[in-house]
């Protein structure tokens, strides 16, 4: 689906992008079933809902029930290619979850009104738990990506070996 | 006894939403026993030529319609005329979940198995044609099947369906293809003489899918002509959350197809070892 060529660039660019994927999709499964399911502090619809928040959040439903699936099958394809690089994984799959949680927290939540993370006086807080949160994710992914990024981690694999 | 005798009243009253005498829903309740006769019997004759085609497939062929016809005929089938949420589980089974099963039993295969040489080649040109190929372009499929959702829900289309039985026919009738058409232009099982890249489909999948929440949640909160607020909330979160895992079934297979075709010969480290002229750049 993505790229035919088997170079390291190639390899480490899908380690990250099988990383991003599987976090979006990993978070928003956990936003579905702890905040709305579990705790019920999300509300499935609430009136106060844009249209532009409804377009947005039926496309992010889509996109990540994609992103979980495609995330996992292209793990499986790296592993199967012997490319796996853990750190560089684990980093997308960091930044993936931070992105979400911040585009959640922020506009979702914020700007479109799609639903407040609960219904109580001092929302605040938890917004800004919430997205603090995200940014500290967000951070350590990106931490780990640059890390894995400058001397290829497959390359260090192969000259041990 | 007692609920055998409610049941039966009740399809009693569905019943005469009938014009003419000739059913309706029976009429589609037929057709579906008649493609799963045709099924089985091409299985038969043409074991008996040709290797043995798949009990798979034959099983996953009897699976669609049997799904497809509790969607049509039966209790649920019944109920939808007056409950909401019965409705949208007969929508999911007919439009979703039958199409899924039907397209991994490979009937277009099947036929060209079943068929003579003249004939097959006519199948053949017919499938090859300008005509299919607009109609089972991912776009326009996904148009049909979820454009035509909206279409129904949106409009007094729903009011018509619950009067004019024939129109019902119909609307059934198209959203059973639209899903069918729409599944085999994601997921590729039979011969497609016009394939789209991984890509594009998942694409056109994700938005497709995205097309299918935004209605859901859309209806929740504003039901289609006379359905009550309760019904619609209902019915919609049926539609949202039922929908999920049956789009969920249709990107693993998406993905395993995917999966399948990207086999690599070599792993990349093999591929780094050895004297194969690989493209390593920055290097």
């Amino acid at each position: 689906m993505y790229m035919k060529n088997n170079n390291e660039i190639g390899v480490s660019s899908r380690n990250m992008w099988s990383g991003i994927l599987f976090g979006i999709g990993l978070i928003a499964f956990i936003d579905e079933t702890v905040f709305h399911q579990l705790l019920r502090w999300h509300h499935f619809y609430d009136k106060s809902t844009t249209d532009i928040g409804l377009i947005s959040d039926g496309i992010f439903h889509a996109f990540s029930w994609f992103a979980t699936i495609a995330g996992l099958f292209l793990f499986a394809d790296l592993r199967r290619r012997n490319g796996l690089i853990f750190q560089r994984w684990l980093g997308g799959v960091l930044l993936g979850i931070g992105v979400f949680q911040l585009y959640d927290g922020i506009i979702q939540h914020k700007w479109m009104r799609i639903h407040q993370i609960r219904y109580v006086d001092n929302v605040i807080v938890y917004d800004i738990v919430w997205n603090v949160g995200a940014l500290i994710i967000l951070l350590i992914g990106i931490y780990l990506l640059l890390r894995t990024s400058k001397n290829s981690t497959l390359n260090e694999k192969n000259a041990n070996e | 006894m007692n609920s055998l005798y409610l049941l039966h009243n009740h399809g009693q009253s569905a019943m005469n939403h009938s014009v003419s005498g000739i059913n309706p829903q029976l009429l589609l309740g037929f057709f579906f026993i008649f493609l799963l006769v045709a099924y089985i019997t091409a299985v038969i004759i043409t074991n008996q030529r040709y290797k043995k085609w798949p009990i798979f497939r034959a099983v996953c062929w009897t699976i669609g319609m049997v799904v497809a016809l509790v969607a049509v005929v039966g209790p649920l089938a019944n109920s939808a005329h007056s409950n909401f949420t019965a409705h949208m589980l007969s929508h999911l089974l007919l439009s979703m979940v039958a199409p899924i099963f039907m397209a991994v039993a490979k009937p277009v295969t099947l036929t060209l198995r079943t068929a003579n040489t003249t004939f097959a080649r006519k199948l053949t040109s017919i499938l090859k044609s300008r005509l299919l190929q607009f109609v089972s372009h991912p776009i326009t499929a996904a148009i049909l099947n979820v454009g035509g959702l909206w279409l129904l829900y949106t409009t007094n289309l729903f009011v018509l369906m619950h009067e004019n039985a024939l129109f019902a026919f119909f609307v059934h009738l198209h959203f059973f293809i639209a899903g069918y058409v729409f599944t085999i232009s994601i997921i590729y099982f039979d011969p497609v003489y016009h394939q789209y890249s991984y890509r594009f489909r998942a694409t056109v999948l994700i938005i497709a899918i995205a097309g299918h929440d935004i209605l859901s949640k859309y209806m929740y909160a504003n039901p289609p002509a006379g359905i009550s607020q309760q019904e619609a909330e209902m019915g919609s979160m049926v539609m949202y959350y039922a929908g999920d895992w049956i789009e969920v079934a249709l990107i693993i297979i998406f993905c395993w197809q995917w999966y399948k075709s990207t086999k690599p010969r070599k792993s990349i480290r093999d591929g780094f070892n050895s004297e194969q002229p690989f493209a390593v750049e920055g290097k």
